[in-house]
């Protein structure tokens, strides 16, 4: 029977976006490969959002539910999706690559013995219906063309804000299919002592739509409230270069880099950032970016589509503005 | 308390990075190889554990070619005790499955009460080794964290691991597979004495005969994902240098340019 299995990752009752994103693709492999598309909501209460997986594509969605799995654990989660892709056994497997999608899908990799590609910035299927995927390597200094050994399911993270979800159809309904999963105390082997929130209601720079980073130029910590205003008004998140983290002026959670997050925002405003190679290499997949930047020969501008070479103190208050009169209008 | 580090060496985060002309592999020539950043993280937790505790003995096991002693050595003069290399052509083009796979039967006959890892090697970016080994060695493992806290009775690991908004405060038993990533600790440098001292600590080759694996299980034979072709990302041009007298009308004009050329405010 196989089917293509999109992992619905949700967080406080809510789905998160990269698993519509997901399904608009996987349609497309479904299709081709003339397989179904299911989901997989895991969790301790998860009917009610199966509907929605349905709006967004999915043919056949698969309720996981157990009170013990009312918290991500790696061990409890692992067994309740290897338990049942063992059982259907889906051709494909895709989760979002998130920091629980990522920690997930290589624990049933290894428990399954199934290759997966990490991070994934396109998915096809070929000829023969094995899945291939593109995926940046050296935080996307290269990419890579990867295919998979024929040992099924074959499992791909795909990276956030790449690929594009469809027009969620209401009057599509899924077929809703209750999973009472075995998961025992043993299976879960990791207590959760508390989840601190730091990001408050903000997207992780991953997911955001619009990011502001500041780098050396910032010149200090107590001058990022400029780039706070300017983000609020965008409704974007701020970032940092590896220069603002490593001078303390930033949380390491903000940085934009080889080591740090690789973003693919549709904006990215860096400002007094000069443009490191593994600054570029994180970033450089935005789809447009503007460098603001008194240096002329700074290589940003290199990578920027919009360039302003200026005082970025002078630039940015007057830009808040701008567009909070092009916002009101 | 027995600490085991899993270290990759990796090309330096500033080195530009080309396939080969047929773009079946990677460009390595006068490439710059250092320990991977994450593992940096992974060492110097392993270091600072044994000192509080004051005994114990701190393990790196690597996977690489020859030139990977080098970052071998740099672990063992930050003050690891010993290290065993994963060394054998067989290993090698492996993905995260295989080369764990490998990892899992070498660390199996070790004693250890924590496996360190880095979050990810930023070279394939897999994410993936941590996991995996953990479960070829039937551990629990925590992926990313960044603070690691030892119960009194050694026996229990508290640590704080990072997600998307937030920190997530969890509890293990030891053993368990660890993954470390940038705020975990502020790394040392090897000291003069360090670098003298770890020219004499063992660091013991094993070779694919060594493990009781065969050729089809480990490296680029038993992988279960390959590289078909590697390209370059999409050139990007640099694009328009917003005009203006003033740095207020540039900043007029570059709001009116996102907003009515590339319509992304």
């Amino acid at each position: 029977m196989a089917g293509i299995w999109v992992y619905a990752e949700h967080r406080d009752g809510t789905i998160r976006k990269v698993t519509f994103e997901i399904l608009g693709e996987a349609k497309k492999l479904a299709e081709q490969k003339g397989e179904e598309l299911c989901a997989v909501l895991v969790g301790a209460d998860v009917e009610g959002m199966a509907s929605k997986l349905g709006a967004y594509g999915a043919e056949r969605v698969y309720c996981v539910e157990a009170e013990s799995l009312s918290g991500y654990t790696t061990g409890g989660f692992t067994k309740a999706l290897s338990d049942l892709v063992q059982q259907e056994k889906p051709s494909i497997l895709l989760l979002g690559a998130t920091a629980n999608g990522k920690d997930l899908s290589a624990r049933v990799a290894g428990r399954l013995k199934v290759g997966l590609a990490t991070d994934c910035t396109g998915i096809a299927v070929d000829d023969a219906g094995t899945l291939q995927a593109r995926r940046p390597m050296f935080a996307g200094k290269v990419y890579a063309e990867v295919s998979f050994s024929d040992v099924t399911p074959q499992m791909a993270s795909i990276r956030p804000n790449v690929l594009l979800a469809l027009e969620p159809d209401e009057t599509r309904k899924p077929e809703v299919i209750k999973i009472t999963p075995d998961v025992k105390p043993e299976d879960i082997r990791i207590a959760v002592k508390d989840i601190m929130k730091t990001g408050g209601e903000k997207p992780d720079l991953t997911e955001a739509e619009i990011i502001v980073s500041g780098g050396r130029g910032m010149k200090g910590p107590e001058n990022y409230h400029i780039l706070e205003e300017l983000a609020d008004v965008l409704s974007g998140v701020v970032g940092a270069s590896r220069a603002a983290v490593d001078a303390g002026w930033r949380p390491q959670s903000d940085q934009v880099g080889q080591s740090g997050k690789v973003v693919t925002p549709n904006l990215y405003i860096a400002a007094g950032i000069s443009g490191s190679i593994q600054h570029l290499a994180g970033m450089g997949t935005s789809k447009v970016i503007v460098a603001i930047n008194k240096d002329p020969e700074a290589p940003i501008f290199k990578k920027a589509d919009y360039g302003v070479v200026d005082d970025l103190f002078k630039v940015v208050p007057p830009l808040t503005e701008q567009v909070k009169k092009l916002k009101a209008e | 308390m027995e600490i085991i580090v899993c270290l990759k060496q990796v090309p330096d985060t500033e080195a530009e990075i080309r396939p080969t002309p047929d773009n079946t592999e990677i460009n390595y020539e006068g490439i710059k190889f250092v320990m991977n950043v994450y593992d940096e993280y992974a060492v110097e937790e392993a270091l600072q554990i044994k000192e509080r505790v004051g005994e114990g003995t701190v393990t790196i096991v690597t996977l690489g070619p020859e030139r990977a002693v080098e970052s071998i050595r740099t672990a063992l003069a930050m003050g690891a005790d010993k290290a065993v290399h994963l060394d054998d052509p067989a290993f090698g083009g492996g993905d995260a499955y295989s080369t764990a796979k490998a990892l899992a039967k070498a660390i199996e006959g070790m004693s250890y009460d924590i496996i360190f890892c880095g979050k990810q090697a930023i070279d394939d970016d897999l994410a993936q080794g941590g996991n995996i080994l953990g479960e070829f060695l039937n551990l629990p493992s925590i992926t990313g964290i960044v603070k690691f806290d030892l119960s009194e009775d050694k026996k229990k690991a508290t640590v704080q691991r990072q997600i998307e908004g937030g920190i997530e405060v969890l509890e293990v038993s030891l053993p368990a597979v660890f993954t470390a990533t940038k705020g975990l600790n502020e790394p040392r440098y090897p000291s003069l004495p360090g670098i003298m001292k770890a020219k004499k600590k063992e660091l013991k080759p094993i070779k694919l005969a060594d493990l009781g694996l065969s050729e089809e299980e480990v490296g680029k034979k038993g992988a279960q994902i390959q590289v078909l072709k590697f390209s370059l990302p999409p050139v990007r041009q640099a694009g328009t240098i917003v005009g203006g007298d003033t740095p207020e009308e540039k900043a007029e004009n570059l709001a009116k340019l996102l907003r009515e050329e590339a319509k992304v405010i």
